[in-house]
């Protein structure tokens, strides 16, 4: 067996050199130095965990998403892939332990705040602001403008004009730029819910079933879209579809009751018999 | 629904026409003696009323808050400048022992201590900055807004909201209510502050004190004894609180002057709740509404801007109160009471909730229905009693939910849409 099942406790257990432990222990920003670990790691969860009524969603001694990297989290029903999220985005308080991102901690940040340090949020179900626009829910994630003074005196530039032109143009909404965004289908609420994710500009992109309710040629271009965005962002996608995972054909974190089971490529996990377990049912 | 967000279905047709309406037909039609002062009066009443509305437009509408306490701002603002007005009001009442003169209302229910008569009675404190034209306005102003930025620093903060929101203003509202009818809280309990005289006498825009006032009063008169009332040969304070200072709020012109005011300033409200719903904080406002945890994670702080569309809101409430007092002559408890407050909402409701224009139609449309549906109508085969009042409006409520969900201004968009073709290459634009 080459991929280490993770019980809580990484002393009391040999750690096998595959384990996704081995990867990250070494850089435990409570026991090294901040430079080291910052360098290396853009988010650093330690010891992390959130319990909802006794039941542990999330369990994770110590994980990490590197600079420039393109992370999938798969993961059966109820494995706390999206309990993860909200924990790193400060939609929900964990129990115990320290998130890290670009150097602090910001466990006890609220959202707002988290968001305003870079980093951006796509939910499971396309969130778009119904009664906009596609134009102004776009207006809306453009950063800079959060404060309500700025907003209620500033309109916006050129600049940003053509910035969301050029994004709409990308993902084929030009056409219902002035349109609501109740009256666009799911695919392009999809759509516009990524875009408003990259318009914001983050470092650091958790997206939530980007591919969820698409159809296939939709899910095609949304796998392009994700990445050309790896380029030059981190990302993190959480997925259930297993066609679009293997398109994106990146690294695959595989998590299961919370914790995290293994660590790899998508066809090293397809052949773990830990993984086909956790995702067949016992 | 249609969309609510966008500036360019706003026409500017029922805009003017109703500026035409306010202030050109409707004073024409009182010069020709159509109508009486006391319909004017009664109108600028109503448009005390329509800027109310309007503030709750903005709260509801456009941001989702449901709040049912708009009216105990409007009476901060009105028990605000009602101060005002009983400090310079008629001759009733006496002089106290610091020379301020007690207001006939507070005189008549004053809450003396055991062992206190009559000669023992002040005027409070709190009562003295009101003396001043200027600072009450601005404390008219200001105290609606500062109770609301308290209350909603402390409540959009901790993300009360929708309907835990709406029971929370609602017993603000009673809460209000209860403190304003004490008569031990000196401002005339359950009686409310009445006896009003004159406004906007010149001594209340330059002094802080009446016996600043009154020597000013005096040495401006210094010989004239014509103005020696009680006739003891001499100027002093009772002359000069029985004088004929300012303007007589029972003058038609000054009434037709205070509608006149009422009405630039339901139009000065419009057009700064329209340049505010129109900006890009507008379109924050309108996001709260439609997603509000959403918006956390773009970075925005939902709570600040409700903060800001409430006190906009108390801050137009207060307005709508000060102008209201001055037209109506009296303010009671009664105005707080928590029923007022939720047939605000109706109005907004009945006229178009997320269109300005539909809350200032609300306000005017049920008021003016009130007013003549709670007075006795003789048809011949049916007559109608004031009774069936809360029946009518109960109807028109549901009816208006039913068939018209966006308001009676969706009523006059179709009307404008079908004759108008002017209006329909607008929208297109």
């Amino acid at each position: 067996m080459s991929v280490e099942v993770h019980k809580g406790t990484e002393d009391s257990k040999p750690v096998d050199e595959n384990s996704y432990l081995s990867k990250y222990r070494d850089f435990l920003p409570s026991k090294i130095k901040r430079e080291i670990w910052s360098s290396e790691f853009l988010l650093f969860v330690e010891n992390l965990s959130v319990s909802f009524d006794g039941f542990k969603a999330v369990d994770i001694p110590c994980y990490g998403i590197r600079h420039g990297e393109l992370r999938v989290i798969i993961g059966p029903n109820g494995a706390g892939k999206t309990t993860f999220c909200d924990l790193v985005s400060g939609k929900t308080a964990p129990s115990t332990g320290t998130v890290y991102y670009d150097g602090v901690n910001i466990t006890q940040m609220d959202e707002s705040d988290i968001a305003l340090k870079g980093i951006g949020r796509k939910f499971q179900t396309p969130t778009v602001f119904d009664s906009l626009t596609t134009y102004e829910n776009l207006l809306l994630a453009l950063p800079g403008n959060q404060h309500w003074q700025d907003n209620l005196l500033n309109r916006e530039s050129e600049e940003e004009k053509n910035n969301i032109f050029e994004i709409l143009e990308k993902v084929n909404l030009s056409d219902c730029r002035d349109m609501p965004a109740k009256s666009l289908s799911h695919g392009q609420r999809q759509w516009l819910a990524i875009s408003a994710l990259i318009i914001s500009k983050p470092k650091l992109l958790l997206v939530d079933e980007p591919a969820a309710g698409l159809t296939d040629l939709e899910t095609e271009r949304t796998a392009d879209l994700l990445m050309e965005l790896a380029e030059d962002h981190t990302l993190v996608v959480i997925e259930h579809d297993m066609d679009f995972v293997r398109r994106l054909g990146q690294k695959v974190t595989v998590l299961n009751e919370g914790r995290v089971l293994a660590e790899g490529s998508l066809e090293e996990m397809e052949t773990n018999e830990e993984v086909m377990e956790a995702y067949l049912g016992r | 629904m249609k969309p609510l967000a966008q500036p360019i279905v706003e026409s500017k047709q029922s805009l003017f026409l109703l500026a035409m309406l306010g202030f050109v037909v409707l004073p024409l039609l009182y010069s020709a003696d159509v109508l009486t002062i006391g319909q004017i009066n009664m109108i600028g009443r109503y448009m005390t009323f329509a800027i109310l509305a309007l503030g709750l437009d903005l709260l509801w509408g456009y941001v989702g808050i449901l709040s049912l306490c708009q009216f105990t701002f409007f009476c901060l603002g009105a028990y605000a400048m009602g101060m005002h007005l009983a400090h310079h009001g008629g001759p009733e009442g006496i002089i106290d022992a610091n020379g301020w003169k007690l207001p006939a209302c507070l005189f008549v229910v004053y809450p003396y201590d055991i062992g206190e008569s009559s000669g023992d009675a002040l005027v409070p404190a709190f009562w003295k900055p009101f003396w001043n034209l200027p600072l009450t306005i601005i404390l008219g102003l200001l105290i609606p807004t500062v109770c609301s930025f308290v209350l909603g620093y402390f409540v959009f903060r901790s993300r009360v909201r929708g309907v835990y929101f709406a029971i929370l203003s609602q017993a603000i509202a009673v809460a209000g209510w209860l403190v304003f009818c004490r008569n031990d809280v000196k401002l005339c309990g359950t009686n409310g502050l009445t006896r009003f005289d004159v406004i906007a006498p010149v001594e209340s825009l330059t002094t802080f004190h009446p016996v600043e006032a009154k020597d000013q009063w005096i040495a401006s008169h210094n010989a004239d004894m014509s103005q020696d009332l009680n006739a003891d040969g001499k100027l002093d304070q009772l002359d000069y609180s029985m004088a004929d200072v300012g303007f007589s709020l029972a003058e038609p012109n000054v009434q037709l002057s205070l509608y006149f005011i009422t009405l630039a300033c339901l139009f000065g409200s419009f057009f700064l709740c329209k340049w505010i719903v129109n900006s890009r904080l507008g379109r924050v406002l309108v996001a709260i509404r439609d997603d509000e945890p959403t918006l956390n994670f773009f970075g925005y702080k939902p709570h600040n801007y409700k903060i800001f569309a409430f006190c906009i809101a108390a801050a137009l409430a207060g307005l709508a109160g000060m102008l209201y007092i001055p037209q109506m002559k009296i303010v009671t408890p009664a105005n707080m009471e928590a029923v007022r407050s939720v047939l605000v909402v109706v109005w907004v409701a009945v006229g178009g909730r997320g269109t300005l224009r539909g809350a200032i139609l609300g306000a005017l449309t049920v008021n003016l229905l009130y007013n003549y549906l709670t007075s006795e109508h003789d048809y011949g085969l049916f007559s109608w009693s004031p009774d069936y009042w809360p029946i009518f409006l109960g109807l028109a409520f549901v009816l208006v939910v039913l068939y018209l969900p966006n308001g009676l201004i969706e009523l006059v968009d179709r009307v404008r849409d079908k004759f108008g073709t002017n209006s329909h290459a607008l929208k297109k634009e």
